[in-house]
């Protein structure tokens, strides 16, 4: 057994629901600012993501994040993305963070570098996210891709994401299979504004893979006006128009928001597979809070692991 | 057979690129990808699509092109292709070897050449169970 076992994988072999939140990114001040948002999200949630620049925007690194998470007791889920590193980097990072105790690795593609805001970088891509699931593997094995051993190997809990709300739809469950054949034991899911495509997911990824834990991502916004941003300006994420319009035409649109992601939380716990969510919050205020007491959690004592 | 190398490296490029836009990476996929070149996606992913793919099925990336991954979800099943070509589709296909980028693929395909991946990669430890 390893020294730092993963809570998450814990978390995931009892019958509990599983909450996962994106930890907010952070660039300046210090350990301090990581510190006041781990307080606020600890009583809630079981793990945090480390995001590894997202949305091709620089910030504290996914390695430093993810290792301040572990230290302040807040476990992270260190995001890896494919957009910036090659496959040593990768290797060398995720070995790196597991020498502080990161367990949980969640591969991922990456939003391409035109998302962000240096649209002028080189993008790397010199593996893909099925690719880099199986190098983590390998990893977990003792070994590294070239097949160079060592010992103490990491009991690495990987994981992957899939968007059930984007084309091809009905190749999106059969990926799932392939990811999980390369290692991967969980999925987060993009965030989906199509609760229909969602269940067809859900149940058609379910009826392959009975275990496997599912946490869709459920975004907390203000208003009409970042749905309507998320609808046009980021790729993968389509939100229906009569959506939007009731959000916008609602005579509270801060509350009709709030409630649509209550709805939304509430239909995808229902799915099967479905364990728990991932939360994305770009309300920044007491909304997260509300929408777990609304799904009937209650906070846990800090400092319980 | 050195001499030949060039010309044949040229012959393959010169069917392929005008059909696939084939970027001469020396490990050619096309087969199992519904004849659609997954190295003329602009994240070169050789897995299946990124969550980033449009509504009308285009590129993240490049708005005006339909994603790769799309066209050969399609193209798969729709083009007259053998279906031990069809089996492949869902294969886990390893990382680019980019000592193979300008070699003929075709040359590696006959000597196997494509088909060596580093250790860590074949080894049987992907479904190594601790739990």
């Amino acid at each position: 057994m390893s020294d730092f076992p993963s809570h998450l994988a814990e978390r995931f072999s009892t019958s509990e629901r599983v909450f996962t939140v994106e930890f907010p990114s952070i660039d300046g001040g210090n350990l301090a600012a990581v510190k006041s948002r781990v307080d606020d999200l600890l009583p809630w949630f079981d793990a945090a993501n480390a995001t590894d620049s997202p949305a091709a925007h620089a910030h504290a690194s996914n390695v430093a994040i993810a290792i301040a998470l572990q230290n302040f007791g807040l476990e992270p889920i260190l995001q890896v993305v494919c957009r910036d590193k090659n496959r040593i980097a990768i290797q060398s990072d995720i070995m790196g963070a597991a020498l502080h105790g990161v367990r949980n690795i969640e591969l991922l593609t990456g939003d391409d570098v035109t998302a962000g805001d240096e649209p002028e970088a080189r993008r790397v891509f010199d593996v893909d996210s099925a690719q880099a699931i199986k190098i983590a593997a390998t990893l977990r094995g003792g070994r590294y891709l070239s097949g160079r051993k060592f010992s103490d190997a990491p009991d690495l809990f990987i994981g992957a994401v899939e968007n059930a709300a984007a084309p091809p739809l009905e190749y999106r469950a059969e990926r799932v299979t392939k990811k999980v054949n390369a290692g991967a034991k969980f999925f987060q899911l993009q965030i989906c504004f199509h609760g229909d495509r969602l269940e067809n997911f859900a149940q058609t990824v379910n009826a392959s893979h009975p275990t496997l834990p599912l946490l869709p991502t459920i975004v907390l916004v203000k208003g009409a006006k970042p749905l309507k941003f998320m609808h046009e300006k980021v790729a993968g994420i389509d939100i229906p128009t009569e959506v939007i319009a009731r959000v916008e035409q609602a005579s509270d649109p801060k509350e009709a928001a709030y409630q649509l992601a209550r709805a939304q939380a509430e239909h995808a716990l229902s799915l099967p597979g479905v364990r728990g969510l991932h939360f994305t919050d770009f309300c920044h205020d007491d909304s997260l809070v509300r929408l777990m007491r609304d799904l009937g959690v209650t906070p846990r004592p800090t400092g319980s692991h | 057979m050195p001499k030949l190398l060039p010309i044949i490296e040229f012959l393959e490029h010169g069917v392929k690129k005008p059909i696939w836009d084939c970027k001469m990476c020396g490990q050619c996929v096309l087969h199992s990808t519904g004849m659609t070149c997954p190295m003329t996606c602009p994240k070169t992913l050789r897995n299946g699509p990124c969550g980033g793919v449009r509504e009308d099925g285009h590129c993240e990336v490049k708005p005006e092109m339909p994603c790769i991954w799309v066209k050969a979800y399609e193209r798969k099943d729709s083009l007259p292709l053998p279906q031990s070509w069809r089996n492949h589709y869902n294969d886990l296909r390893p990382p680019v070897d980019n000592q193979l980028k300008g070699t003929s693929s075709w040359l590696n395909l006959i000597t196997k050449r494509d088909q060596q991946t580093p250790a860590g990669w074949s080894a049987e430890n992907a479904t190594h169970e601790s739990q």
